[in-house]
């Protein structure tokens, strides 16, 4: 249904991004998220940007699709771009708009900030279209379990995230298909005066609930039926397991995290 | 209403790696006041095909025409809500799109949207719950509290309060039991005589397709198939096997019939009791002619 979303959405591959450990994916990123706040040069920027460009490329994800993904964040971006280009006074007074004075420390920082959310956003939108969701919570129960000593439920944890994450696309169809229902009873979502816009919105949450609840009610019948017990003594169809490219990954990752301080100024 | 297509396609996600064809250079034509069954297997693109009869999607190529509306890509056309009171769509599993506090309130949802006067929504309402099968004492009861097959009957009674002149009918009787399959397609039936209604009704049921519908249209993977009288489409075992499909079981006996005992007997939409009495003259003149 919704064109622009990509969050979430996986995309099927088989390059060397979707092959890599859920586990390396995740800690690479996590790491990258951290480094990015860091960043505070030209060429610190520069050097985050190829790690992102080139991850990008080896996902074999078709660009136009992410930046087509991007377009709700755009928005954002360009707004925090705008927020730092007018509060910002450092520097000199590069050029006056409407007797606004716009520093040359405010277009600088507009940037750096603005690149910083872009790149944030690439690299962990990348992270959903190259690993499937339960490739995910099975890497998540796996990176957490230390925390069972510490009778943290973690089983229970991956289990309601990835059953989460699987009825994402059965609520949106969902939306879907009752929107378009109410629609043809004569419900307009897209125009008219905002009240009558949220007004809108009950016909279409009711039954989304409702429908919500009725499936979660069968899941936990079959689930039941078919004997699901908890983690105890549960194994897996699929193991993890850290392989070469992982092992070449965390040492290009660790040079260049060592590059960024360098470039730091 | 007339319904034109002429050459639609409509792709899913165009420009994604999940671009779809749906719907591949479809044309044709449907008169006012047909009665049209269209079949196909499970992603062959009916349903959304229906979803361009009231412009809940706009095909990314060609044009679809329902009366004086067109419908094309990038048209914003105005009088969008009009179109969709005048086309009805009662969705799969209709049930599922009720959330007021009662039943009535329900059906008046509709009809209310399109500026149907309070007065006028009251009159239709008891015309419509006895002519669905419900009693009037639910009207104050909330849909949640009925039975699966009380409330699609609910949720069809908000789709024929608006008066729409096509009434579109997506597996209406999806998950009824055999009673309230024949119950509903009766009534859907009676209606259509009645108001002279143009329906278009997606269906699994060849048994449903050679009773009701008076013209036939087969997709097959986006594509239109096969297209025509039921007489002609719902003979063809052949064709219809390679996309999936049976022939009727009303035909399929014919043509063993005919296989065993050498007989033609041409089908002409016969229903079971008028086949049975040609059978039994055809059988009581042999007798005689021995």
């Amino acid at each position: 249904m919704n064109n622009m979303m990509i969050i979430g959405q996986y995309v099927p591959g088989n390059s060397i991004i979707h092959r890599l450990d859920p586990r390396t994916k995740i800690t690479v990123i996590f790491f990258f998220v951290v480094f990015v706040f860091f960043a505070n040069s030209f060429w610190s920027y520069a050097l985050l940007t190829v790690f992102a460009a080139v991850s990008v490329i080896a996902s074999r994800v078709p660009v136009r699709y992410i930046a087509k993904g991007l377009t709700p964040i755009w928005f954002l971006i360009v707004f925090t771009f705008l927020l730092h280009l007018i509060v910002t006074k450092e520097g000199q007074v590069a050029f006056e708009i409407f007797s606004w004075k716009i520093y040359t420390g405010g277009i600088a920082q507009g940037i750096a900030i603005s690149m910083r959310f872009f790149l944030l956003i690439v690299v962990t939108s990348l992270l959903t279209l190259t690993t499937t969701p339960i490739e995910i919570t099975d890497a998540i129960e796996e990176m957490l379990a230390p925390l069972k000593k510490v009778k943290f439920p973690v089983h229970e944890l991956a289990l309601m995230m990835s059953i989460s994450l699987r009825f994402i696309p059965t609520l949106m169809q969902e939306t879907d298909k009752i929107s378009k229902a109410q629609a043809s009873r004569g419900v307009d979502f897209r125009t008219g005066p905002l009240k009558e816009r949220i007004k809108a919105v009950v016909p279409l949450l009711v039954p989304l609930f409702v429908s919500a609840f009725k499936r979660a009610e069968e899941l936990a019948m079959a689930m039941e039926a078919r004997g699901y017990q908890g983690g105890e003594g549960r194994s897996k169809l699929r193991e993890l397991r850290i392989g070469k490219i992982d092992v070449l990954i965390y040492i290009l990752f660790i040079c260049v995290v060592a590059g960024l301080f360098l470039l730091r100024s | 209403m007339d319904i034109t297509f002429e050459h639609v396609s409509y792709i899913y996600q165009e420009n994604s790696p999940f671009a779809h064809k749906a719907l591949d250079d479809l044309s044709f034509h449907i008169p006012s006041g047909s009665f049209v069954a269209v079949i196909g297997h499970t992603g062959s693109g009916k349903s959304t095909l229906i979803q361009h009869l009231n412009g809940l999607v706009r095909p990314t190529h060609g044009k679809v025409s329902i009366g004086d509306f067109q419908l094309a890509k990038g048209m914003k056309p105005k009088n969008i809500k009009e179109l969709r009171s005048k086309v009805g769509i009662v969705f799969q599993y209709p049930e599922h799109q009720l959330f007021e506090e009662t039943v009535a309130k329900d059906i008046a949802f509709g009809p209310a949207n399109f500026g149907v006067s309070e007065r006028e929504i009251q009159r239709r309402i008891k015309e419509i719950i006895p002519m669905v099968g419900l009693s009037e004492e639910l009207l104050t009861r909330s849909p949640f509290d009925l039975s699966g097959g009380q409330m699609r009957r609910v949720a069809i009674a908000g789709v024929l309060a608006v008066k729409p002149e096509i009434l579109v009918l997506d597996e209406p009787t999806a998950g009824l039991d055999p009673r309230g399959q024949k119950d509903i397609m009766d009534m859907f039936y009676t209606l259509h005589q009645k108001q002279h209604l143009t329906t278009v009704m997606v269906t699994h049921s060849m048994e449903d397709a050679a009773k009701y519908a008076d013209h036939i249209l087969i997709m097959n993977k986006g594509k239109k198939y096969m297209e025509g009288a039921p007489k002609d489409i719902l003979i063809q075992e052949e064709a219809l096997n390679a996309v999936h499909l049976d022939v009727p079981e009303i035909i399929a006996f014919m043509h063993h019939f005919e296989k065993k005992f050498g007989v033609e007997l041409p089908f002409e939409n016969q229903t079971p009791k008028q086949l049975a009495k040609q059978i039994q003259q055809l059988i009581g003149g042999r007798l005689r002619n021995e």
